[in-house]
This record gives structure tokens, C-alpha cells and sequence, in this order.
């Protein structure tokens, strides 16, 4: 092996065992780090939801957001057939509301019949918006199947039409 | 009137794009000059076309024309001028346009400035820009018209959405859209040297500048965007790892690596068809990203395209232009020789390892940001791959890219010595400890493995930046743009290399619930609430709260972050307040009013260094226009001597 030829397989060799290396990172952090989406049927109707951080996804019921201690909030995601309950700590986006479409992600705890506590809550900047994710799990064949969650809509209207912003 | 003399110059721009695709390949193929010849003209034709087309959307824009569906979809009467002409670009139709209009753009700039190129080159490039132009103006046409009318005519339009509403959002979309289609100017110079099987230093010559200058637009639009979402978002993050953001980031990673395999290409003659392979790529994701954001397969705050027409069109465009361009490269590459040995302990042995982590990195955001789209459509499950994963894999690539920095240019082209290298790199390697240990010690609340390396590190980078200069200039007396600005980027890389190292782990932020008159303590700082206060905007009305900041009793600085309503679009939108300075950002946005007694809940964050990461990026396409500017690139007549030859 002449002293080029060996220069080179030690680059090659090098540049491989790198590459493996990150491939080994790589796919080990992604592992880690898949987060699987629920309705709150799919919660519910699992015979054991894996303990780890997932989103949820569904509608927040009519009437249900309680305020709490500090930025302590509660309310129902609700889909088509069930509801559950969610705890979150911090500060809603703009266009949490009720009868609006949101995302949450947190983990699941099955104690006392399951409550979700999230730690991050999405609502698309968008007044007709439902999660993607959620609008397919919604759609029957028929269309969208969800009548219950029209009247949760008009309510959230009439309450913005009323001026969400300086009503305090 | 104006919408249908805008339909009609957007019919005449397909079939100019047409003719200037094919007319100047056939030139090519029977060695006709003058068809060869038509290139030029053609492409100046198509940007005017274009313009008249892109002039006729925003005059409706700024009549309140309604009875456009584009302009009643994205703006309305009480909109300001400012944003009724931004608002062009605020959604679908509109921003293929914007596309359109650069691309056209772009191959106009090739058409002027490279008039010294050899004609059968020049004739190749622009006739495939204009391959490019047809596919986009074929989707404007058919599946984006943002001239259709609406009928009925509405009394008044549904608003720009309000996120869109910000400086930062008028400029961000066009020079985002520079950098994207700025990559096709590369692509088509790869395509000439595959056709002609001429690579060389003179083709890595021309093909540089115009690699740099989509470089700097596109590092220039995921700055601003990244500025934008930390403004107007009112969560202070800067970087989500959104799918949208990656479609980004992927062309700029790529890109990156193609600026500095051309250099290679271009001093040594190596790497040739590895450099042609990445002009291809980086031209490939930026058009993935155009799919991935405009066919509404991506869940998302930019996906407003959900018509799948759209994206079975992008994606069939994909497939032609990918597969036309894979197998052309499948077939001419092996033409493609380097030119002698390849030495690892070189200057071009560090800048393959660049590229290695470069396109390593880009893989893994690839792999993230399609892979939950794969699992979907396979029905794997609803999928989504978090920040942690990006974080875990992307930071441990770019640390060793970071120290690659400084090292390699400090060694030789061909076969460098170590010895050289440690004397060269003594000194900067002791200043770069010297001032990593004092930033640490003033800026950093805790000490542990991540900022010393980080700290380090984006000093090192910052400090080896200057010294080749340093040396050049005491050796030869003057400075080639070219590597001023190659400095000047990799002390922009190095800034940012701190600021994120620093924000990312001294943040402070805290999610407090405030009545008038309270008050939180954020790391050293007292943010006293006063209260809040209605304003009215233009179309707009808000809550303005007054949030007063002291250190130690001192009055800092005063906050007014807003609670925006904005009446047309019937939309709720957070403003937040931002004090900038180089040590640190003070941050406040409100939430909500919660309870009767006047309570808010109120983010409030310091964020250290934040600005460096901003600048970071400023500095980095400051680099980038000095070095794109360099003489050197410009043809001149005795290169044209040469290629006649």
C-alpha cells in the first residue's frame, strides 16, 4: 500500500465510522422524539396509551374552561364520541376558544377515570380551523359528522362579535 | 380590466418561456448561433411580460378591486397602502407570481452581467431557466389564476391575514423566494456543464457569484422569518423546526455545502461531480419546499394551500425536472473527470468535510421533516417528530463544522503541513480561550460541559475567521474581496454559534398572572405591570399594556406589548414588546384578560445574546455580497478568448 493510498483508506475509514456515528445518533433521537396523534376516542379506546409525550387532538367543549389558581386552566377536548378532560399551566393562544379546534400536547394519566396534562397547547391562526389530523378523524362518509360542535361554533361567534378583546 | 390584461401577459409570458426554452437548445444542438442568440432577448422579453402581469395584481390591489377573488381573499378597505401592495404576496396565487416574477428576474441578471459567457453556455443556462419559468407559469396559469374574478362582487374583502401584517412579513416572502429560485441559476449552470461536459475553473468562476447571491437572499428570508415569529408569535421562540422553516433551512444547508465544494472545484478541479450533484439538490429542495408548503400536505402556520390539485402538480413538476435532471446526470457525469489526487490533509480535504456535515445535516432535517408525511401516507399512524430530535442531531454536526472553520483556513491548498498550521493557529487559539473565558464569566449563570464547548467555540470560529486575512493582507499587502468576504461570513457564522449556544441556555422565561400594580421578578430583573390601556390602529383595535423593567431599582426600560383585534379579518393577534441589546432581549406579550379584577396573564422572558443570532445572520450576507462582488468572477473578454479556443 503505497503512503497515498493508506492516507486515503484512513480518510475514507474516518469519514465512515462519522457517518455511522450520526446515523446512530440520528435514529436513536428519533426514536425518542415521535410523538403519535389521539382523538380523544382513540385515549380512551386504547387498552394501554404509552407513557410518554403525544398530541391530542379534538374540540374544546362548550362551557367546559374553568380557570384555576394562577394561569391554571382546565376544559373537555371533545370529539365525536367522547371527551376528556385537560389541565394545562400557562397561556392559551390567541385562538383558543371553545368550540374551536385545538391541539395539545402532554402526556396521558389514567388515574380517576384519565385526564390529559398538557404542557403546550396549539390553535391555528385561523377562524374556520380544525386540525388536519382531526378534521380526517372527524370526516364520515357522509362529510363532516360532528353536528353537535355547529352550535359550539355560533356560541364562540356571538361571543367574539360581542368584542372578545375589550371584554373583561 | 386591469385582472384580464394581467391574465393576457401571463399567456404571452408562457409562451415567450416556451420559445426560450426551446428555440436556444435547438441552437445548441444544430450549432446555430442564432438561435443560440435568442436566448438573450428572450429573457429580458419574459421579465417585462411578467412585470406588466405582477404590476396589473397589485393595481387591483391598491383600487380595492373585489371583484378579483385573490384581492377580496387578502385585503380589505381599511388595510394601509403599505400592506395592500405587500399583501400581493400574502397568499397563494400571489406568491407563485412573486416566484415567478424572480425567477424571470434572475434569468434576466444571467442574461445582462454574463454577456462574456461562450454562447452555447449562456444559450444552455437560460434555456433551461426557461424550462423552469414554463412548469411555473403552467401552474400559475392553470391551477392558481390569482386573476379570476368572483361572482357576486363582495361589499368588502375578508382582510390580509393579520400575522402577515408586520415590516418583517413585507420583505420576508420575497427574500426568501431570491434565495429558492436564486438556486435555479446554479442548477441550470450544472445542467450546461452536463450537456457541454465542460467543467472547469472558468465554469466554477461564473457559477460562483451567482450560488453566493442566492446564498445571501435565502440566509437573509430565514433571518427574517425567524425575527418575524419571534415578534409577532408572542411565544418569544425564534426557531421551531416547523416543517416550513426546514424546507428552507435544507436548500440553505445544501447550498452552503455547494458554495464551498465549488471553491474546491474551482482552485483544485476536484470534486466536479459532487459539485454539480449538490447545484442539483439544493435546486431540488428548494423546489420540495415550494411542494411541501404549497401543497397543504405539511400541518402548519404557512400551509394555506389545501387544493391537492396543486400539489399533484408541484409534485409531477418534481418528478420532470428531478428525473430529467438525475438521469442527465446519471449518463455525463462519469465525463466529469477531477483532475489529479486528492490529499485529506488540505484545505479541500477540510472543505469535503464541510460538505460531509453539511449534507449529513441536511439528510437528518429531511429525514424529520418527511418522514411523519411517509408514515401517513403509508398509514403508519399520525406521526410528528418533535424539536428534541432536530436538537439532538443537528448541534453535534454542526460543533465539529464550527471548529472545521477555523482550521481550514489556516492550511494549504494540495499537500499542507502541520506544522504551518499550528504556527498559524497559536495565536488565534489562545485569544479565542482568552475571550471565550470572559464571556463565560460575565454572561453565563451556570457552568457546564454545553457552554464551554459552545463558547469556545463560537469565539474560535469568530477569531480563526480573521487571522488568514490578518496574514494575507500582512503578506501581500491587499485583500481579495473573495476571501474578505469569506471572513466576514465566518465571523457572522461564529456570532451566531454564541448567540444560540447563550439564549438557548440562559433564557429565563416566565408565564406569570398579573393584576395592575404587581409585579414578577425575571433572572435579575423587576417587570412591574401598570395596567392596560385600548388604542386604535388603522384596521385595528388593541390593548396596549405598559410593563415597566428594573434592575436594582433603576428603570431599565419601558414594554408596550399589544393585544391586537383587527376588524376585517375578525382575528385576534399578539404584538410583543422587545428591548434589544447586544447582552441581552427583555420580552413581554400579553396572553389573556383572565377574571374580573383587571388580571393578565403575561409572558415575560430575558433572553442573553438573543441579537447575536440576528446578526449573526446580517454579518454572514454582508460576507456574502463582498464576496459575490469579488472582480475575479466577473467574465472578462480574455476568459471569453480562452473558451473560444
Amino acid at each position: 500500500m503505497t503512503r497515498v493510498q493508506r492516507y486515503r483508506l484512513i480518510g475514507v475509514v474516518c469519514v465512515v465510522a462519522g457517518l455511522g456515528v450520526a446515523a446512530l445518533l440520528a435514529s436513536q433521537a428519533f426514536r425518542e422524539n415521535l410523538m403519535y396523534f389521539y382523538t380523544p376516542s382513540d385515549l380512551l379506546a386504547a387498552e394501554s396509551v404509552p407513557d410518554r409525550r403525544l398530541r391530542l387532538g379534538g374540540m374544546v367543549e362548550a362551557g367546559s374552561v374553568q380557570r384555576g389558581e394562577g394561569l391554571v386552566v382546565g376544559f373537555v377536548v371533545a370529539d365525536c364520541a367522547q371527551a376528556v378532560a385537560v389541565e394545562y399551566e400557562g397561556i392559551l393562544p390567541d385562538l383558543f376558544r371553545e368550540g374551536q379546534g385545538i391541539v395539545a400536547m402532554g402526556r396521558w394519566q389514567t388515574e380517576a377515570g384519565g385526564r390529559f396534562i398538557a404542557d403546550e397547547v396549539l390553535a391555528k391562526h385561523d377562524e374556520n380551523y380544525m386540525p388536519p389530523d382531526l378534521a380526517e378523524a372527524m370526516m364520515s362518509e357522509t362529510g363532516h359528522a360532528c353536528e353537535p360542535f355547529k352550535s359550539a361554533m355560533e356560541v364562540s361567534a356571538v361571543r367574539r362579535d360581542a368584542g372578545a378583546v375589550n371584554d373583561r | 380590466m386591469i385582472a384580464e390584461l394581467g391574465h393576457f401577459a401571463l399567456l404571452i409570458a408562457l409562451a415567450v418561456a416556451v420559445l426560450m426554452a426551446l428555440v436556444p437548445a435547438y441552437g445548441v444542438w444544430r450549432t446555430d448561433a442564432t438561435a443560440m442568440a435568442f436566448a438573450r432577448p428572450a429573457a429580458l422579453v419574459l421579465l417585462a411580460v411578467i412585470f406588466v402581469a405582477y404590476l396589473c395584481l397589485t393595481a387591483s390591489f391598491v383600487n380595492h378591486d373585489f371583484s378579483v377573488a385573490y384581492v377580496a381573499g387578502h385585503s380589505h378597505s381599511e388595510l394601509p397602502l403599505i400592506y395592500r401592495i405587500s399583501a400581493v404576496w400574502g397568499g397563494h396565487e400571489g406568491s407563485l407570481l412573486l416566484w415567478v416574477l424572480m425567477l424571470s428576474g434572475w434569468s434576466a441578471a444571467v442574461a445582462l452581467l454574463n454577456r462574456n459567457l461562450p454562447l452555447n453556455i449562456s444559450a444552455l443556462v437560460l434555456s433551461t431557466l426557461g424550462a423552469v419559468a414554463v412548469g411555473f407559469v403552467l401552474f400559475t396559469v392553470i391551477t392558481s389564476n390569482p386573476f379570476d374574478r368572483l361572482v357576486p362582487i363582495p361589499a368588502d374583502g375578508r382582510d390580509l391575514n393579520p400575522l402577515l401584517q408586520d415590516p418583517g412579513l413585507i420583505i420576508h416572502p420575497p427574500l426568501l423566494y431570491m434565495g429558492y429560485v436564486g438556486f435555479s441559476v446554479a442548477f441550470a449552470f450544472a445542467i450546461a456543464a452536463l450537456v457541454t461536459g465542460r467543467l472547469d475553473a472558468a465554469w466554477a468562476r461564473w457559477t460562483r457569484p451567482w450560488t453566493t447571491s442566492a446564498w445571501l437572499f435565502l440566509t437573509m428570508g430565514i433571518a427574517l422569518g425567524s425575527w418575524w415569529a419571534y415578534h409577532e408569535l408572542g411565544w418569544g421562540g425564534w426557531w421551531f423546526w416547523d416543517p416550513v422553516e426546514n424546507a428552507s433551512f435544507m436548500p440553505w444547508l445544501i447550498g452552503t455545502a455547494l458554495i464551498h465544494s465549488l471553491a474546491v472545484t474551482e482552485k483544485r478541479g476536484l470534486l466536479k461531480s459532487w459539485t454539480v450533484l449538490l447545484a442539483i439538490m439544493a435546486f431540488s429542495l428548494s423546489l420540495l419546499g415550494t411542494f411541501l408548503v404549497r401543497s397543504g400536505v405539511l400541518i402548519s402556520v404557512h400551509a394555506f394551500a389545501t387544493d391537492p390539485a396543486r400539489g399533484v402538480f408541484i409534485l409531477g413538476f418534481l418528478v420532470v425536472v428531478l428525473g430529467g435532471a438525475f438521469t442527465l446526470y446519471a449518463w455525463r457525469a462519469p465525463k466529469l473527470v477531477s483532475d489529479g489526487a486528492f490529499p485529506l490533509f488540505s484545505r479541500e480535504g477540510f472543505l469535503l468535510l464541510n460538505n460531509v456535515f453539511l449534507s449529513v445535516s441536511a439528510a437528518a432535517v429531511l429525514l424529520g421533516t418527511l418522514y411523519p408525511l411517509f408514515a401517513d401516507a403509508v398509514g403508519l399512524g399520525k406521526i410528528s417528530v418533535g424539536p428534541p430530535y432536530f436538537n439532538a442531531v443537528f448541534l453535534p454536526l454542526m460543533a465539529p463544522l464550527a471548529l472545521l472553520v477555523g482550521l481550514a483556513a489556516a492550511v494549504n491548498w494540495k499537500r499542507a503541513r502541520l506544522t504551518d498550521m499550528t504556527r498559524r493557529l497559536r495565536l488565534p487559539l489562545l485569544l479565542s480561550l482568552v475571550v471565550a473565558a470572559l464571556l463565560i464569566w460575565q454572561w453565563a449563570t451556570d457552568i457546564g460541559l454545553v457552554v464551554l464547548v459552545g463558547g469556545w467555540l463560537g469565539c474560535w470560529t469568530l477569531v480563526a475567521a480573521l487571522a488568514e486575512p490578518t496574514r494575507r493582507l500582512r503578506l501581500t499587502g491587499r485583500l481579495p474581496r473573495g476571501v474578505a468576504g469569506m471572513a466576514i461570513a465566518h465571523v457572522g457564522f461564529g456570532a451566531m454559534v454564541l448567540g444560540i449556544t447563550f439564549v438557548s441556555l440562559f433564557s429565563v422565561e416566565r408565564d406569570v398572572r398579573l393584576a395592575p400594580g404587581q409585579s414578577a421578578d425575571v433572572a435579575q430583573f423587576r417587570f412591574q405591570f401598570d395596567g392596560i390601556e385600548p388604542i386604535q390602529g388603522p384596521n385595528y383595535d388593541a390593548d396596549r399594556g405598559t410593563i415597566r423593567v428594573y434592575r436594582d431599582d433603576d428603570l431599565v426600560t419601558t414594554l408596550y406589548p399589544e393585544k391586537r383585534f383587527y376588524r376585517g379579518a375578525q382575528q385576534l393577534m399578539t404584538d410583543a414588546s422587545v428591548r434589544h441589546s447586544l447582552s441581552r432581549d427583555l420580552y413581554a406579550s400579553l396572553g389573556e384578560p383572565i377574571g374580573d379584577a383587571g388580571e393578565w396573564a403575561i409572558r415575560l422572558y430575558v433572553k442573553p445574546m438573543m441579537l447575536w443570532v440576528w446578526l449573526g445572520a446580517v454579518i454572514m450576507t454582508l460576507g456574502g455580497i463582498l464576496a459575490a462582488s469579488d472582480r475575479r468572477y466577473r467574465a472578462r473578454p480574455a476568459a471569453l478568448a480562452e473558451a473560444a479556443a
